[in-house]
């Protein structure tokens, strides 16, 4: 459509694209203190999981190039789902320990 | 193959600042703020899917992630009033910034050096139909299988929450 | 995203009947002069945006005045009347106001967040008038799934909301933003299920495609449809926080709501925002339900945004009396009746939708027979609906209001018999 190609965007820089919020939401899930931290944590690693198959669905030879498309719409759903779970869990605790610190939430240490 | 210009800029402007969005989440030091900056990137990564051509996926995005999901954190925030707020991390910072670098540096190993079979086919017409017809024809099972879990989620969400003694 | 944008007819730029041939002739414009496809495609982009944020400017500021006048003459006052002649610069003496004024900030508010959610507030709803076609040629953005982009586009408007809340560090400011997403969340179940029998008999999410769906039935969808406009100009309501449901703000409650601490134009934003946002909701009911620039065959003479606009500030004019005659809901009310009436009633909609359109689509009889049959059922069971939920849940005295009430319930107790006063013993 253009008559000046200036550069392109080709998988590989969609997919570090998705690796660097992949490794991005690894390190907040793995380092919060706070469990709705954690939470936003494994969040961007899901989106960035989705990143990656909308990458693949829009790059790759496939007989069927939607299904990726497919597969992000559940795992957004799951995520959806998981998220008000893991909130819950969150709030429920709270009511018992007046914190939802990840490292002071520990009964069952000995 | 995504080359014109100014979908390439749109990329790599979205790109870089939802990556910034993302760094803010982990880097600023009030509970509150992360979750904005978290809803930036939720608005961000909606658009690299608009890059990608998958429009419906992108609205759903927004819609799910940066209304649904980010209200209902900031609401987990609000409902946890005594506890801390400063969005500090533990004894495992370090260990976890040496684990995420290694998997950037692994993924982004492996995706330039794997010989993508690429296609170079156009971006795809809108999806919403198409997707709709792959829900309900080929993916029905799991489509009905997602329904039924987020009622359990929705319903397990209920229990967890609810004050003891509560008779509603 | 690189599909249809501004679509050009070839016809002459002057022709006002149709405004896509300016945006059209400047875009040949610049392909002529040699510039690349995607400059041609930014240039018709920020035109069409161009002429979206004039319009949005010029009817927050008409609606200022139009809405307090309106109002006023409900309330058998005269409304703002001082400057100008009948109070045409009203709009113009608030602005100046609020500008003067000093932007207060609260010393404990969070700074990023008090001032990021006013803005917040304001873009969504401009934001969805781009996919909204105002012609035959006139849409910013023909998105495929318009509809959904409407509801992802409100949903963050509920975020907005709660953060200027949250930021403001004032508990009446966060009980206003709680509400809010309360009656959000709740309200957002019965538009997507309203909406959802819209997306269904025309077959597509694409706004545009509904508008064509309607011409080229001959028919309003609201005629189809009756139960989900009477559903969706509820809720819309309800999340526009205007009178019959503004408890996000109720002044006689909690002091203003989520604006409490905001003043000077960080106000005045989020003033504009309500208008703004109730235009919006104008426009998409009379996109989807009202057949959006296409009116029988007077679209052929008047020009179709003129139409379409005439036919915005009709939807816009129900929610002014909606705002002047109604009394406020309280939280608990208004919830029930979303969880209680609308969502069933949606779900109801839905399943009718759904055998009608396969009857249709199954049997192949013509949409001339069929539709019409639909039209005189579906309005049917709106009003048996309707009629039947106010016989069984209304509460009593209102099934039978000519009932005196509280006559006997309440027990007034008689006075202590007091002596009478003798001329005589009072002088002492």
């Amino acid at each position: 459509m253009s008559s000046v190609v200036l550069a392109s965007v080709s998988l590989e820089n969609v997919l570090v694209i998705g690796a660097l919020l992949f490794s991005i939401g690894l390190y907040v899930s793995l380092s919060k203190r706070n469990a709705v931290g954690i939470l936003m944590g494994v969040e961007l690693m899901l989106n960035a999981v989705n990143v990656t198959f909308l990458a693949f669905s829009r790059y790759v030879e496939s007989p069927r190039p939607l299904d990726g498309q497919v597969f992000a719409m559940f795992v957004i759903a799951i995520a959806a789902a998981e998220a008000a779970v893991a909130l819950a869990l969150a709030v429920a605790v709270y009511r018992h320990r007046e914190t939802v610190n990840i490292d002071e939430i520990d009964l069952l240490r000995w | 193959m995504i080359d014109d210009a100014g979908v390439v800029v749109a990329f790599w402007v979205i790109a870089v600042s939802t990556v910034v969005c993302a760094l803010m989440v982990a880097a600023v030091r009030n509970l509150v703020h992360a979750v904005l900056f978290l809803a930036l990137t939720f608005v961000g990564v909606a658009g690299i899917y608009i890059v990608l051509a998958a429009d419906f996926v992108a609205l759903v995005q927004v819609l799910i992630y940066a209304g649904a999901v980010g209200v209902l954190m900031t609401f987990a925030i609000m409902l946890t009033p005594a506890a801390d707020r400063r969005n500090s991390e533990t004894i495992f910072q370090a260990p976890a910034a040496v684990l995420a670098g290694l998997v950037l540096a692994i993924v982004t190993f492996v995706a330039y050096d794997t010989e993508w079979r690429i296609s170079g086919r156009d971006a795809f017409p809108a999806t919403a139909a198409s997707l709709g017809e792959a829900f309900l024809k080929p993916y029905v099972v799991p489509f009905e299988v997602v329904s039924v879990l987020l009622m359990t989620a929705m319903i397990g969400a209920i229990v967890l929450t609810r004050e003891e003694g509560d008779d509603v | 995203m690189t599909g249809a944008l501004l679509t050009i007819i070839t016809d002459n730029w002057w022709d006002i009947r149709d405004l896509s041939n300016l945006s059209g002739a400047i875009r040949d414009l610049v392909s002529d002069a040699g510039g690349p496809g995607w400059l041609v495609y930014v240039v018709a982009g920020l035109l069409g945006a161009a002429g979206i944020v004039t319009f949005v400017g010029v009817t927050a500021i008409i609606n200022i005045w139009i809405e307090r006048r309106v109002v006023g003459r409900m309330q058998s006052r005269l409304g703002p009347n001082r400057p100008g002649p009948v109070g045409l610069l009203q709009p113009l003496a608030d602005a100046i106001k609020l500008m003067q004024k000093e932007v207060l900030q609260p010393k404990l508010a969070d700074a990023l967040v008090f001032t990021a959610a006013p803005i917040a507030f304001t873009v969504p709803g401009i934001a969805v008038l781009a996919v909204v076609p105002w012609g035959r040629n006139m849409t910013l953005a023909s998105l495929d799934a318009g509809i959904v982009f409407i509801f992802a586009m409100s949903s963050l408007a509920a975020l907005a909301v709660f953060i200027g809340g949250y930021g403001s560090n004032n508990k009446y400011a966060l009980f206003g933003s709680m509400r809010v997403i309360a009656m959000l969340v709740t309200y957002e179940i019965p538009i997507v299920m309203s909406l959802l029998g819209i997306a269904m008999f025309a077959g597509t999410m694409n706004l545009d495609g509904i508008v064509r769906f309607q011409e080229d039935h001959w028919l309003f969808l609201i005629m189809l449809q009756p139960l989900a406009f009477v559903i969706y100009f509820m809720s819309s309501s309800a999340e526009l926080n205007r009178t019959p449901a503004d408890l996000a703000e109720a002044e006689s409650e909690i002091a203003g709501g989520y604006h409490v601490e905001y003043s000077g134009m960080k106000f005045g934003l989020y003033y504009a925002a309500e208008l703004i946002n109730c235009v919006t909701v104008s426009a998409i009911i009379a996109t989807l339900f009202l057949g959006g620039w296409w009116a029988y065959k007077l679209d052929e003479i008047v020009p179709g945004w003129m139409i379409y606009i005439g036919k915005v500030y009709a939807v816009y004019f129900l929610f002014i009396w909606t705002r002047g005659t109604l009394p406020r809901f309280r939280i608990d009310q208004l919830l029930a009746f979303a969880w209680k009436w609308m969502t069933p009633m949606a779900l109801v909609n839905v399943l009718m939708v759904a055998a009608e359109v396969l009857i249709w689509e199954e049997t192949g009889w013509s949409a001339g027979v069929l539709l019409p049959i639909y039209v005189v059922l579906n309005n049917a069971l709106a009003l048996a609906l309707i009629v039947a939920w106010v016989r069984v849940f209304a509460p009593r005295f209102e099934r039978f209001p000519d009932r005196p009430r509280f006559y006997s319930t309440i027990d007034v107790p008689s006075l202590p018999a007091v002596a009478p006063v003798q001329p005589g013993t009072q002088s002492q």
